[in-house]
């Protein structure tokens, strides 16, 4: 669930220059370093996923699947990969931080000119998207890293308690 | 003042030749009544939906021959669905969002005529689910009727394409948008809405050629004044529907956001004077948030074109569960059943049967399966005297939401975009079959609570998708038998089949495919008899026309529409298992956008 205090965060370290990473997305490092109730973070505190030595993933990782079938999937394409007009997400997150990733969701994006016409909704009120916004980030991250494949995860870590007290919160 | 001898002769010969100029050519209706020929008059290829042309100039024999006569950059990218009108040696076409329509002087060349450029506003477009498609102009009595994107309703002059009246349908604020192509009966024109998945009540209305002014509107659920349906004298395989019947099959105010939208083909009988058309899915895509058969969604409507009342009704996907939407084209013609001849309506829907009805008394005449795949229910239920007669014999592990939200349905198909989606299918009354272009897609379906807001995806579902167990190709065409339902023949193509076809009294059949190749196949045997990759997928439908004695096929090709969504990366069977190698071709690898009428021809003798 997003709180003010985290998108303030979020944009004050979009700014942070990535150095010496072996790997790094457009947030950063990925690797997770903590966690709380069944959230992983990076050492930047940004939204990340964790695969577990089983290959089980974490349930973020999970329901971000569900959430981006079900809101993105019908412009980007299954598993972010895109489709004839809407990018790869996939491709997209490699470079793309996570604070422009809210922004974007939120407040939407239009490339209207004479040789198209992209136009991405605000999704900012809507809560199907809102509630679940740090799960479809942190699935995407996870593709966008190469560490989760395409399709439903097949393991993934029990829904934390916390995720569906603050999912009850947000949907009403 | 007195008329000389020579003044009368003069009059009656001006006369003579006016009667003898209108009648060159049959009147618009009656041109919409008929097979098409030198001219193709409305975007479903006459008001029987059959897409058959008695034009032969081009045969089995000699389509190997055909070439490329001419060509049209729409100027446009996105999918290109729908076709051209060919009226008296003009072309008519529209493109996708912004909807730009051009007339073409087939005398010139193709010079352009006039364009009309509707200024939209560009916020239409996320409210639009499935591309920003739009499926092809209407023209009567010298004018051309869109609904554009926007919801938009315009009647344009069709030789200056002036805006004579222009009106708004329903609001993009609240997810209706603009995608149908309109269809005209005397002196109205006919619309139907865009927006399942934003929770809009779908309806379909008549407006007033003349002025645009609304003659009646019937929607496709709520109290019975507002379906206009007669609680006595609609019926539904036979029986009249009785009271309140679409209410009662709804949980409290749900039906106010039903869906059952109306974005699909109609047709119509001039001898029994009725229209057919189809609804698409209930809203929500998660069943479980709307009990109930969601009456009625899903179904077959005839109705009275000058009041809008209903005669009978037919839902094939009660309380649906996995997005089939019912508004494939009604084809309408005359069948051999059981030793008598049938007016028959044809219908491919979504969920993977092929229907023949009785199209004056909405008798159920045949539901067989048109892909062997199809598993989410094993039958329609043919039995007269059973309470369950017509409803389909659902499968409960394929039928999501039978055990619940948050459970993964697997192994469903076909597949949400169903055995066939809006591409038309053609009829050829010379071989008696249908030219049915097919998915052979299959999914797993999970769904889940959402809310609704006005203007937002209301969708609550996920799914999967994949080509069948044990199978490469994503689509096959097809050749049916509407008498029996079986399959006669049946090519497979890589990606589904997601043009119209087109059927000519010379014996050939037409289609296009995703990676853009139109396609001649022998009408009998299905044998290829031609082939030519155009530049981008199509997804249009394939028309022909006559002009100067010569017979032209033309094609929009533009990839785009749901099937650019949902193959442009390609397809991964989730089931392979661990280690399973890449999965199935991506339709990206194979075209890009584009934005090309393709005509073609036979060479110059």
């Amino acid at each position: 669930m997003i709180s003010f205090p985290r998108i303030a965060l979020a944009f004050a370290l979009a700014g942070l220059a990535v150095v010496g990473v072996a790997r790094a997305d457009g947030s950063g490092d990925p690797a997770a370093v903590s966690s709380q109730d069944g959230k992983y973070l990076d050492k930047n505190g940004i939204p990340t996923f964790k695969v577990f030595p089983d290959g089980k993933v974490d349930w973020y990782t999970y329901a971000g699947f569900l959430r981006y079938s079900a809101n993105c999937l019908s412009c980007h394409g299954p598993d972010g990969l895109g489709s004839t007009y809407a990018p790869s997400l996939v491709d997209a997150l490699k470079t793309l931080n996570y604070g422009d990733f809210l922004g974007t969701v939120a407040g939407g994006k239009k490339n209207v000119s004479v040789s198209q016409d992209l136009v991405m909704p605000a999704l900012g009120t809507n809560k199907n998207v809102m509630c679940y916004i740090d799960a479809i980030y942190v699935y995407l991250r996870a593709r966008s890293d190469g560490a989760v494949g395409r399709g439903r995860p097949e393991n993934q870590a029990p829904k934390p308690e916390a995720f569906s007290k603050a999912e009850d919160e947000c949907m009403g | 003042m007195k008329i000389s001898p020579s003044k009368v002769l003069l009059l009656a010969g001006v006369m003579l030749s006016a009667m003898s100029m209108s009648s060159a050519r049959a009147d618009d209706a009656t041109a919409r009544s008929q097979p098409m020929g030198a001219n193709w008059v409305s975007p479903t290829g006459g008001y029987s939906n059959q897409r058959y042309s008695t034009l032969d100039q081009i045969t089995a024999a000699n389509a190997g021959k055909l070439q490329v006569a001419w060509t049209f950059s729409t100027g446009v990218l996105r999918g290109h669905e729908g076709s051209p009108l060919v009226i008296d040696n003009v072309m008519y076409l529209v493109t996708p969002f912004p909807n730009n329509v051009f007339a073409l002087d087939l005398n010139n060349n193709g010079k352009i005529l006039w364009k009309y450029m509707p200024k939209q506003d560009p916020n239409v477009i996320p409210v639009m689910c499935c591309d920003t498609v739009n499926r092809g102009v209407a023209y009567s009595d010298g004018k051309i009727f869109l609904h554009q994107a926007d919801t938009t309703l315009v009647a344009l002059d069709a030789k200056t394409g002036k805006v004579d009246w222009s009106v708004k349908t329903d609001d993009p604020a609240k997810g209706a948008t603009g995608t149908g192509a309109p269809m005209v009966i005397g002196d109205k024109v006919y619309v139907g809405v865009s927006g399942g998945e934003f929770g809009v009540r779908g309806w379909l209305a008549a407006y007033s050629t003349k002025d645009g002014k609304q003659v009646w509107r019937a929607y496709s659920m709520g109290p019975d004044s507002d379906i206009l349906v007669d609680p006595e004298k609609t019926t539904d395989l036979g029986k009249p529907i009785g009271k309140d019947s679409s209410l009662k099959s709804w949980q409290g105010d749900q039906w106010k956001i039903g869906g059952g939208d109306t974005w699909g083909w109609m047709s119509y009988d001039p001898k029994l004077n009725l229209m057919y058309y189809g609804s698409g899915n209930p809203s929500t895509w998660n069943p479980t948030q709307r009990p109930g058969d969601n009456k009625y969604s899903m179904t077959i409507w005839a109705r009275d074109p000058d009041t809008g009342m209903a005669k009978w009704v037919y839902q094939m996907t009660p309380h649906d569960q996995w997005d089939y939407d019912g508004v494939n084209e009604m084809i309408l013609s005359d069948q051999d059943i059981d030793g008598a001849t049938v007016p028959t309506l044809v219908h491919f829907d979504r969920n993977g049967f092929g229907y023949t009805l009785n199209r004056d008394t909405g008798a159920l005449l045949v539901a067989q399966k048109y892909d062997p795949v199809v598993n989410w229910a094993t039958k329609i239920n043919m039995d007269k005297s059973s309470k369950d007669y017509g409803r389909p014999e659902v499968v409960a592990q394929y039928a999501p939401g039978s055990k619940g939200t948050d459970v993964n349905y697997t192994n469903i198909c076909p597949a949400a975009l169903g055995t066939k989606d809006e591409q038309p299918a053609a009829y050829s009354p010379d071989t008696k079959l249908f030219y049915v272009p097919t998915n052979h897609v299959c999914m797993d379906y999970e769904p889940f609570r959402v809310s609704y807001t006005a203007g937002q995806p209301y969708v609550g579902a996920t799914l999967s998708m994949y080509p069948p167990k044990g199978q490469t190709n994503m689509g096959n065409f097809i050749a049916w038998d509407a008498t029996k339902g079986k399959i006669v023949w049946s090519i497979p193509e890589q990606f589904s089949v997601w043009s119209g076809a087109l059927a000519t009294k010379g014996g050939v059949v037409f289609y296009g495919t995703l990676e853009g190749y139109l396609k001649a196949v022998d009408a009998k045997t299905g044998k290829e008899l031609y082939s030519f990759k155009t530049p981008s997928g199509i997804i249009g439908n394939v028309m022909t026309y006559e002009h100067d004695g010569k017979q032209y096929v033309a094609v929009l090709s533009g990839v785009g529409g749901w099937a650019g969504i949902g193959l442009a990366a390609g397809l991964t069977d989730p089931h392979a298992g661990l280690g399973a190698v890449g999965g199935y071709a991506a339709l990206s690898q194979y075209t890009n956008l584009g934005g090309q009428l393709t005509v073609f021809a036979l060479p110059q003798s």
